[in-house]
């Protein structure tokens, strides 16, 4: 038990939704049978649920762990919640549906690699269903399931499953989503959760929670195009590591070896890489999203903010943005305002040239001539900086393809941004 | 598993890793709050991990209530030595010397409380802009919503409905002259994973995690150290038993559980059969429903 521990593989997912689509029974029901609620947090949530009046136990109140989320009974913020099974550990990033919705659901998913999207089998898809499949496409989840749920409520029908698949795949046309599964399920009796249902045998696929053990993630990450951005300089100056003179970073793409020939950007220096360290020893490769220190043959210009990549394959160097930018505060950009935008590890002001149009999240439209940008508001924009970026398109590189914009202000981080 | 593919305990020690060196790089004078606990031990192994081969460029700051294990302090001790750091200790006793704060009266008065002015004033006086802690999202709910970065006011509080939202890799440490940060590099981690990882990097603990003889007193449903802070009350026996702790704090509020696990391996078996949170030992958090938000929006932990 305890290697097999060991071996485990990490995997984040979102789900959002309102509160009547099953989705708290769904959570619930994945947490107690991995044995991840405890007896005295059930206890609790079962006391707090008397307390309000409910006839049953509200699984929200779980992790609706602040003062204003009891009281109101409204989920504010993305909740975490953890569960794992002998093969796979889980981190569910659990997204409100109503307030702010666009917001926290962007937030789960930039760093989701699936992302659980419930339908009602009796209701097909809703605006709901729209959005948070356009924002897993917008932020892209290499994978979505859908969960066909209530299935006991429409007598197990294969047709009833098969036409929210079709309507599902219609609308899915219009994404750009690689990877799409179905599953039958009713959360509240556990068909297809856990185990196999007997009431559905028209259905060979997988349940969902094999399918969430089993799905292949590890080309989640881009293994192709070498991309190192430097976080800090590591100089001991002690007698052992006199020249030791290390470049800190998490690998954000490709595969780095030792002796691999390398350039600095910006500076265009090039070197071989001496070496790649980490406290448990030197390793031969590093890939995503492995944090290590690398150290090259030659003494070059290097620091936070640089990126270490490889000769033949290198990012686009520009001071002009083409991005996809969803906006998070209350105030809209004001005119020739300008902001401090972060992207790996560095940062440059930066101000928003040119809107060309808003995107509708429930129909798809675009909306040109934009006067206004407000909360949660998808914008395709060109943004300028001071200073050069190292950037991908983020449909390649989620690390060197994304941004955030800061209000200078006020230090809020207003805006996030995929690089197109 | 693939080639190309980190197992879950790589992966979370990488993500530590590199938000460490996020806070080493955009701040001026970080810190990471030790408490002997081993979350924090484990926080303070990712550090040391993040400079290799430099030291560790963090002091560790203790805010010491005075009730303490006394393995505890000897352990912080030796490892503040072995690893070469600093050590900042702050003591809530002079805080109560110098009337900042009044000690709490009658039955179950702690400290606990008390921490918080000890540790915004060290924050104050030493400068520290972003303060490292083991707090994971999986202990407590009101943690549960904390970020990576989170972010506190001048006067070291917290507004938990209007964080910052935190996507990708990008961690917005951008503050005013006077606030802080406060930084969880482990807030992903669930109890389970920090015990596989002290396993599995063999870090040492102090050995009141694992089963031992001790006096106890059982009090509201747990086995209370007896120490010199406790009174024993009517009804009360001190009685011997095997013990270990699950988590471990001010003497005088944290419970034990009868165990047999006096091994590593053992205690991970433990932890993974239980059916009690780590947290339903400490009476901290039993005060109401919200005790955990309620301090940290003055500047708890």
């Amino acid at each position: 038990m305890e290697n097999s521990y060991l071996n485990m593989e990490l995997l984040r997912f979102t789900t959002a939704g309102s509160v009547d689509d099953g989705k708290s029974t769904l959570i619930g029901r994945l947490l107690y049978d991995s044995k991840s609620i405890f007896e005295d947090q059930l206890d609790l949530v079962e006391t707090s649920s008397k307390r309000r009046g409910l006839d049953h136990t509200d699984l929200a109140l779980l992790t609706d762990g602040l003062r204003d989320e009891r009281e109101q009974g409204i989920t504010i913020d993305v909740a975490y919640r953890y569960f794992a099974t002998p093969k796979r550990k889980f981190i569910i990033a659990d997204t409100p549906g109503h307030i702010q919705y666009t917001r926290n659901m962007v937030t789960g998913a930039s760093t989701a690699n699936l992302a659980l999207i419930l339908i009602d089998a009796r209701n097909g898809i809703v605006e709901q269903t729209c959005r948070h499949s356009f924002i897993a496409s917008l932020l892209q989840i290499p994978h979505i399931i859908v969960c066909v749920n209530k299935m006991d409520l429409v007598n197990y029908e294969e047709e009833a499953f098969e036409k929210v698949r079709s309507q599902f795949e219609d609308f899915a046309a219009k994404l750009d989503v690689k990877d799409i599964r179905f599953v039958p399920i009713s959360a509240l009796n556990g068909d297809n959760v856990v185990n196999k249902s007997d009431n559905m045998p028209w259905y060979q696929g997988s349940t969902l929670l094999y399918t969430l053990e089993n799905i292949h993630i590890a080309s989640d990450y881009n293994h192709i195009d070498c991309r190192f951005p430097v976080q800090t300089v590591i100089r001991p100056k002690n007698n052992e590591y006199h020249d030791f003179r290390g470049y800190a970073g998490r690998v954000a793409g490709g595969v780095l070896k030792k002796g691999d020939e390398v350039v600095a950007l910006p500076s265009g220096f090039s070197s071989k890489i001496s070496g790649i360290h980490t406290m448990d020893g030197e390793v031969e490769e590093a890939f995503a999203p492995m944090s290590v220190t690398i150290t090259l043959e030659d003494d070059i210009d290097l620091g936070r903010g640089d990126m270490i990549v490889r000769p033949n394959n290198r990012p686009e160097v520009s001071q002009e943005i083409d991005a996809m930018l969803c906006w998070f505060n209350q105030k809209g950009p004001q005119p020739k305002a300008k902001f401090t935008l972060m992207h790996t590890s560095n940062d440059v002001k930066a101000m928003i040239k040119n809107i060309y149009y808003k995107l509708d999240i429930n129909t798809l439209h675009r909306i040109e001539n934009v006067s206004e940008v407000g909360m949660n508001d998808i914008v395709r924009v060109t943004l300028r900086t001071t200073k050069p970026l190292l950037k991908d398109v983020y449909r390649t590189n989620r690390f060197t393809g994304s941004l955030i914009l800061i209000d200078e202000m006020t230090n809020e981080t207003v805006a996030a941004g995929m690089i197109i | 598993m693939s080639r190309y593919n980190l197992t879950h305990l790589k992966e979370l020690e990488s993500e530590a890793i590199f938000v460490i060196r996020e806070v080493y790089s955009q701040f001026e004078k970080p810190g990471i709050l030790f408490s002997g606990g081993k979350d924090s031990i484990v926080v303070t192994h990712l550090a040391r991990k993040a400079f290799w081969p430099s030291n560790i460029p963090f002091p560790l700051i203790h805010i010491d209530t005075g009730h303490n294990f006394p393995e505890t302090m000897k352990f912080r001790d030796n490892l503040v030595d072995e690893i070469g750091a600093e050590l900042v200790a702050r003591l809530v006793q002079d805080s109560i010397d110098t009337g900042r704060v009044k000690e709490e009266t009658g039955k179950d008065a702690s400290r606990n409380w008390l921490q918080i002015t000890t540790l915004l004033d060290a924050i104050e006086e030493n400068g520290f802009d972003a303060l490292m802690g083991g707090a994971r999202r999986d202990e407590e709910k009101a943690r549960a919503k904390e970020r990576f970065f989170s972010h506190r006011d001048d006067f070291g509080q917290w507004d938990p409905k209007n964080q910052r939202p935190e996507l990708w890799n990008l961690f917005n440490g951008k503050k005013n002259y006077g606030e802080h940060f406060r930084v969880f590099p482990i807030s992903n981690w669930t109890e389970m994973d920090v015990w596989q990882y002290i396993l599995q990097e063999k870090i040492e603990i102090p050995s009141l995690y694992i089963a031992h003889q001790r006096d106890v007193i059982w009090r509201n449903d747990t086995w209370l150290p007896h120490s010199e802070f406790i009174t024993v009350r009517e009804g009360e026996e001190v009685v011997n038993k095997k013990v270990r702790f699950r988590t471990l704090g001010d003497i005088t509020i944290t419970g034990g559980i009868e165990s047999e696990a006096d091994t590593l391996e053992k205690i991970v078996a433990e932890v993974a059969a239980a059916r009690q949170t780590e947290r339903g030992n400490r009476a901290d958090d039993k005060r109401s429903e919200t005790s955990m938000e309620d301090r940290k929006k003055e500047g708890y932990f």
